[in-house]
């Protein structure tokens, strides 16, 4: 194991990925001379090259669109997008061409295309840098959806992602570029698979469901659940939402009886909305309490930091949402 | 109104004459079957929406003719006539439309997204200008492979005005990507005409400022539009360049079969149906003895009966199989676990095999399903008629037609 930041980890996986396969070839603004806005780039340009690092204009329909064709004629490119509220821009590329060509010509072409962008609050950049998007590519069959909250599954999940001839959407997390964790040091060939939940912490009494950078969230608030008020959370991270690892969520509801679920995305048909209802489906008789959602606020997020930070969740928040599935009813 | 002068239009000379006879089949062809197929969404055998590419065959087979096996193209929502020339299996392209499992797309894309990818016709798209970049991605797909092919992307004179259109000029400029743009320009985005939507009309000029460079054809001349295409493709296949190309025309039928047509004159269309580019290439090769009498007469026959043995091969093909719903979704890796779709209800069952069971277990005649099939199935299209009973009664239905 070494221990690297999350930034890092993406950049390992594209650069061994870039070594593995010629087809690979990356696109997006500023990722090359400048190294990426975020620096996830950081050092590509100058190893693999103006053909295989691509700075583009501000277009994003089209480098997205591009993506798609160049897909669909045998290269697998990997695009970045700065932020994902950009990826708005390229939605009709995402959602008509990447998500539906291979359905809609009855299976005779492949769309092997990854498209990143980072999401997420809390560095004050106002109502159009900050959201978080993960429930609108959800809802788009013919993507696969990827939503990693720690290097270790970064990296393993671009990876696979790279490797995968599905599209898919890869969200990244701003707050969670600068962190560190453990990454194994292996031959190159270190992939997390789609569709596996990891269980971040074990518990018997509630099930806390933490999506991207809640995930981390969760389990912060687990731990003060077991020092301050002796409930046991298990934390599970889905890692992926399409596919969903449902089962691993179900095992462990049918365990605990209660479930939160934790997301800094809108409520009205989120993330925790579209799985508290497939949880009801599957698993109403096992429950004992409502399910629980913390969610970010219902509005666009505010600049001000004092108000930015109580637009979306935090422990305490989590903590007293699985308190409340404790009350009697 | 754009035009083109009679000076450009005799800049043309007539191919040998093998092959301006296969031109003219091709465009007879493109007539026919866009004619039965209006025919047929008139017996809603077709459904949705229909784009017939009656007047623009020259643009078609010019383009079409004018590029390599290796070449991609890739067109709009009005791409039966791309696909035709392409090499398209006429039979699979009316299943298509009466989606049917024998359909070029099996029955997923309908008449708006026909593909072949053997024949490299990457697709017709149903956004407007959604097609600008992916040209622009198998061109860099092909740059970066060094290959020499070369892609050539339909649009209507609508999709100019997209924003996919300044996107992707200017990267494809800027990265030297070997894409011939080629604008299909009928006068009209649906029913807006040409100057009433685009501050300068003259399409192919809009590329300068992009740094690509413009061309304009006769698109009612198949030969101007194959010399013009065929100068704009090896340019960007020799010079690395993206090319715009206006090929000036004009659509006979409406935008769609559910078109009134109140946008423009009957005086108008009656002007340019003058210049029908069948009517006007084969009296041209009448004229320098390239054929002989009788010939496109001939040639229309044959291709009647190729269009009449499309439309029974697509009545005769049958429905995609309703377990067949969650096909091709997803590509299946070994990697991938875990729930696709809500609809997988029941846990342990994954990768579509629930939704396939409950799906075929909607096969029944009471189903949404057996209805649609019932329905679909009521109209005798009278295939049994004699060759001659059924041209008769297509004539009846060409001059009842109110859009024709």
């Amino acid at each position: 194991m070494a221990v690297v930041r999350y930034r890092e980890a993406l950049n390992q996986a594209l650069r061994e990925e870039m070594q593995r396969d010629e087809s690979v070839l990356l696109m997006g603004e500023d990722i090359g001379v400048f190294n990426g806005a975020f620096k996830v780039t950081n050092g590509l340009l100058e190893e693999f090259g103006e053909k295989r690092v691509r700075d583009t204009p501000i277009s994003e329909n089209t480098i997205v669109g591009m993506g798609v064709g160049a897909a669909m004629t045998g290269l697998r490119p990997v695009v970045e997008l700065m932020t994902i509220n950009f990826s708005l821009l390229a939605m009709d590329q995402i959602v008509n061409h990447a998500a539906t060509i291979h359905y809609m010509f009855g299976g005779q072409v492949k769309v092997p295309l990854v498209v990143r962008m980072p999401q997420g609050a809390g560095h004050q950049l106002g109502p159009t840098h900050s959201h978080c998007f993960e429930a609108l590519f959800l809802h788009v069959p013919g993507l696969l959806v990827a939503v990693p909250s720690t290097p270790a599954d970064a990296k393993g999940l671009l990876k696979a992602a790279i490797r995968d001839d599905n599209p898919v959407v890869f969200i990244e997390h701003e707050y969670l570029y600068g962190q560190r964790g453990d990454v194994p040091e292996d031959d190159g060939d270190f992939l997390v698979g789609f569709g596996q939940a990891a269980i971040r912490r074990e518990g018997e009494d509630v099930t806390i469901v933490g999506i991207s950078r809640m995930a981390l969230t969760a389990e912060k608030a687990a731990k003060v659940l077991a020092d301050e008020h002796e409930v046991e959370a298990e934390v599970i991270d889905p890692r992926t939402l399409r596919p969903l690892d449902l089962d691993t969520i179900l095992d462990s509801v049918r365990k605990t009886n209660r479930c939160v679920i934790v997301e800094e995305g809108w409520p009205h048909g989120g993330v925790g909305a579209n799985l508290a209802a497939l949880i009801a489906e599957q698993a109403f008789d096992h429950l004992d309490a409502p399910i629980g959602r913390v969610t970010g606020a219902d509005l666009p997020m505010p600049y001000s930091k004092p108000l930015e930070q109580i637009a979306y969740p935090h422990e305490p928040q989590v903590v007293e949402a699985v308190l409340a599935t404790f009350t009697d009813l | 109104m754009a035009d083109v002068t009679q000076e450009e239009r005799a800049g043309g000379s007539l191919p040998d004459a093998d092959v301006a006879r296969e031109w003219l089949e091709a465009m007879t062809l493109i007539r026919r079957f866009e004619e039965r197929a209006g025919e047929m969404y008139a017996k809603a055998k077709v459904g949705g929406f229909l784009h017939l590419a009656i007047g623009e065959e020259a643009t078609i087979v010019g383009a079409v003719r004018a590029m390599r096996d290796d070449d991609y193209l890739i067109s709009t929502y009005r791409s039966h006539g791309h696909a035709l020339s392409r090499g398209a299996d006429p039979n699979k392209v009316m299943a298509e439309l009466f989606g049917r499992e024998d359909g070029v797309s099996r029955g997923r894309g309908g008449s708006m997204h026909m593909f072949d990818l053997e024949r490299r016709f990457m697709g017709g798209y149903g956004i407007v200008g959604g097609n600008l970049p992916l040209a622009a991605g198998m061109g860099l797909a092909a740059d970066y492979k060094g290959t020499e092919d070369v892609t050539v992307c339909v649009f209507g004179d609508g999709a100019a005005n997209q924003g996919t259109f300044g996107e992707t000029l200017n990267l494809a400029a800027l990265w030297r990507l070997p894409v011939v743009f080629m604008v299909t320009n009928n006068q009209f985005g649906m029913g807006t005409a040409l100057e009433r939507h685009s501050a300068v009309t003259d399409l192919h000029r809009r590329g300068e400022g992009f740094g690509v460079p413009g061309l304009r054809c006769d698109g009612m001349d198949v030969v101007d539009t194959h010399r013009v295409m065929g100068e704009a493709i090896a340019r960007a296949r020799d010079d690395r360049q993206p090319v715009l190309v206006e090929a000036v025309t004009y659509r006979f039928r409406g935008h769609s079969m559910a078109d009134p047509e109140e946008y423009r004159s009957k005086d108008q269309v009656e002007e340019w149906r003058k210049r029908d580019p069948i009517a006007t290439f084969a009296g041209r090769l009448l004229e320098e003895d390239a054929i002989e009498d009788g010939e496109p007469e001939r040639i229309d026959e044959a291709v009647v009966g190729r269009v009449d043995e499309a439309v029974a091969f697509a009545d005769r093909s049958p429905f995609p199989p309703p377990e067949s719903l969650y096909d091709s979704i997803y590509v299946l890796g070994d990697q991938l676990k875990g729930w696709y779709s809500v609809d997988e209800r029941s846990a342990g069952v994954h990768r579509g095999e629930h939704e396939r069971e409950l799906a075929a277990a909607e096969r029944g005649p009471e189903s949404a399903y057996g209805q649609a099939v019932e329905q679909a199935s009521k109209e005798d299209l009278g295939l049994d008629k004699g060759a001659d009973e059924a041209q008769a009664e297509q004539d009846g239905a060409e001059k009842a037609d109110p859009e024709s």
